[in-house]
């Protein structure tokens, strides 16, 4: 295939940490998978089996014309049609921002998946709170870098945000990657020491809770 | 007299064939005839009658591999033919109807793939159709041609690839009319396609689909020549044809294609008539297109694939009163693509396809392209339709190896 020749090194550092999480020949939906570097590489690597939902045309294009399933679509409503338990796993990668409605959104990602995978710029680290205290303005970071005006991410949380939130919301946190890594590296680390003041990026793996 | 405009969109538009501008060619190619359904062992049809014997005209192009693991089966739309791409003969200077799709290195890579493309059962392009010679009588079918569907046209294909001796097809892809044979064979023959792509289609023919299909057939009949579908030997229905086919162009258009191709313009005058020759150049296409049909397809043939078309409705046919179950016993991989300004089958009835293929679990992939042509796109050089079609029809193939 012509546009093969990836390896496991040559994918972004966040989306190496899912790809570490996802068992072989799974069953994986990636919402918002953009130019499918993800779903590519567990394709290829993973040997999974792969969708996507896209909404910007050229993007499926992109997705397809590699081989890749992908639907264009909004991810609010592609979900719906899927019944319970279809996928293995479903991904939010970097996209839990820009959602109107990430209560409805995760509730039906963890109805059709077994387990679902959300990651997201970590809006509690400290380069960010030293801009609103010392600057006064709207923090610009490399992870979230625009303007107030300009930027596609209609919300913004912190590591801490999403921990409180699985309790309000009643998921189970299976695993947590806090990472420092930035917008289009390929190389970071893990943050274990202060996370919500020191990563970058979170990355959940999370499922139901087991029916009482 | 034709305006230079006219001339650049006839040559750029629907079956206006245009000639590559990459060079790249299928080259010669060599329309070949099948005949089967011989009496009495004729083949049935939906509609509860018998027809033969049946002569299906088809062309293929590229080569058929050892293990007859690389064909792909083109679905051509109303109006078209087997003659999907290269030429007939070297002064021949007019290519098939997707020679920008399929050839070597194309979209349909004929380098690869062995691409076949028959004519409709129905059609007046070589296969038996309403003015092919009824064996009982000697003379022209007529209206005496029994009604067909397009799971019959889809049931005649079938017949061609068993003399083929081809029992799995990796790819099947036609748009419209095309893409409606394209679902057919995937309920129809489910084991025998491993991936397709409709186009432009539909699972059902929308209210506003059998409307135009209505007004133009009753302009072919009102036209006193058609004589109740008996004028093979006298004049021709020709001005209930050539309305009939304009009111088909418009459909294929859309409101911003007219405007920015035509708008109010004037064809080859400064001012009004104040007659009804035709002032705008829209009316001057519109009649160009006409007068240029009639040459070649015949008014019968017209009638009884648009009724086919209308026909055409999977739910009422798998039985089932939710759409869902339509897929039911599909297995292929799909590619469902539309077009953003197509409004005679917009991208809404492409979403109900693949939701219905989402909800049974078939592996389909789904991309509207932004176009603005209207229906037509589909046929129109279209990069990023080449790519999908090229990029899906790979994949399928090095999944199978």
């Amino acid at each position: 295939m012509s546009t093969s020749g990836w390896n496991n090194a040559a994918v972004r550092y966040d989306l190496q940490i899912i790809a570490s999480w996802i068992k072989p020949e799974s069953k994986v939906l990636g919402l918002g998978c953009g130019e499918g570097e993800l779903l590519y590489h567990l394709k290829h690597h993973k040997q999974a089996m792969e969708t996507g939902v896209e909404i910007i045309e050229s993007r499926v294009a992109e997705c397809i014309n590699k081989g890749l399933t992908v639907i264009q679509g909004d991810i609010n409503e592609e979900i719906e049609d899927y019944a319970d338990d279809t996928f293995d796993y479903v991904v939010l990668s970097q996209t839990l921002q820009q959602v109107y409605d990430p209560l409805t959104l995760i509730r039906s990602m963890l109805r059709i998946g077994r387990k679902v995978v959300v990651s997201f710029p970590n809006f509690g680290h400290w380069y960010a709170r030293l801009q609103l205290l010392f600057t006064g303005r709207a923090p610009i970071t490399a992870q979230l870098p625009y303007q107030w005006y300009d930027t596609p991410n209609i919300r913004v949380l912190s590591i801490k945000d999403f921990t409180t939130f699985a309790h309000e919301v009643g998921f189970h946190i299976l695993k947590v990657a806090t990472i420092n890594t930035d917008r289009e590296d390929k190389t970071g680390n893990y943050v274990a020491f202060m996370p919500n003041l020191r990563a970058t990026y979170g990355i959940y793996l999370i499922s139901r809770l087991p029916a009482p | 007299m034709i305006s230079p405009l006219i001339l650049f969109i006839t040559k750029n538009m629907s079956e206006y064939i245009t000639h590559d501008r990459s060079g790249r060619s299928v080259g010669r190619v060599e329309k070949k005839y099948f005949t089967f359904a011989e009496p009495p062992n004729e083949m049935a049809l939906d509609s509860g009658r018998r027809l033969g014997p049946i002569t299906i005209a088809y062309e293929t192009m590229g080569r058929l591999n050892a293990d007859k693991s690389n064909v792909v089966l083109v679905l051509h739309a109303l109006t078209g033919d087997s003659h999907v791409a290269g030429h007939y003969s070297e002064t021949d200077d007019k290519p098939g109807w997707w020679d920008n799709m399929v050839g070597p290195g194309k979209g349909i890579d004929t380098d690869k793939y062995f691409v076949v493309c028959s004519n409709v059962l129905g059609g007046c392009m070589g296969s038996t159709g309403p003015a092919s010679t009824h064996p009982a009588t000697g003379a022209p079918y007529g209206l005496s041609f029994p009604m067909v569907t397009i799971g019959d046209m889809v049931r005649a294909q079938k017949a061609l690839l068993d003399y083929l001796g081809i029992k799995r097809i990796l790819s099947m892809t036609g748009g419209s009319m095309g893409g409606m044979q394209v679902l057919q064979w995937c309920i129809q023959y489910p084991e025998m396609v491993l991936s397709a792509i409709p186009l432009a289609t539909t699972m059902r023919h929308s209210a506003l689909a059998i409307a135009f299909n209505e007004v133009a057939r009753q302009a072919i009949i009102a036209d006193p020549n058609w004589n109740n579908g008996d004028y093979y030997d006298g004049p021709r229905p020709n001005v209930g044809l050539s309305v009939a086919r304009m009111i088909g162009h418009v459909t294929y258009l859309s409101d911003d294609a007219l405007r920015q191709k035509f708008g109010r313009r004037l064809q080859d005058r400064d001012n009004f008539s104040f007659n009804f020759d035709s002032d705008f150049q829209v009316e001057s296409y519109l009649r160009h297109q006409g007068a240029k049909f009639v040459e070649r397809f015949d008014a019968n043939s017209f009638l009884y694939i648009t009724k086919a078309a209308d026909y055409f409705d999977l739910t009422q046919q798998s039985g089932q009163s939710s759409a869902v179950d339509v897929f039911l016993k599909a297995s292929a991989r799909f590619l469902v693509i539309s077009f953003t300004s197509d409004w005679l089958y917009p991208t809404y009835q492409s979403r109900d396809m693949v939701k219905a293929m989402k909800k049974r679990g078939l592996d389909v992939s789904f991309c509207e392209i932004e176009a603005e042509w209207g229906h037509d796109a589909f046929l129109l050089p279209n990069e990023r339709l080449a790519n999908l079609i090229k990029g899906f029809i790979d994949s399928v193939y090095e999944r199978m190896e």
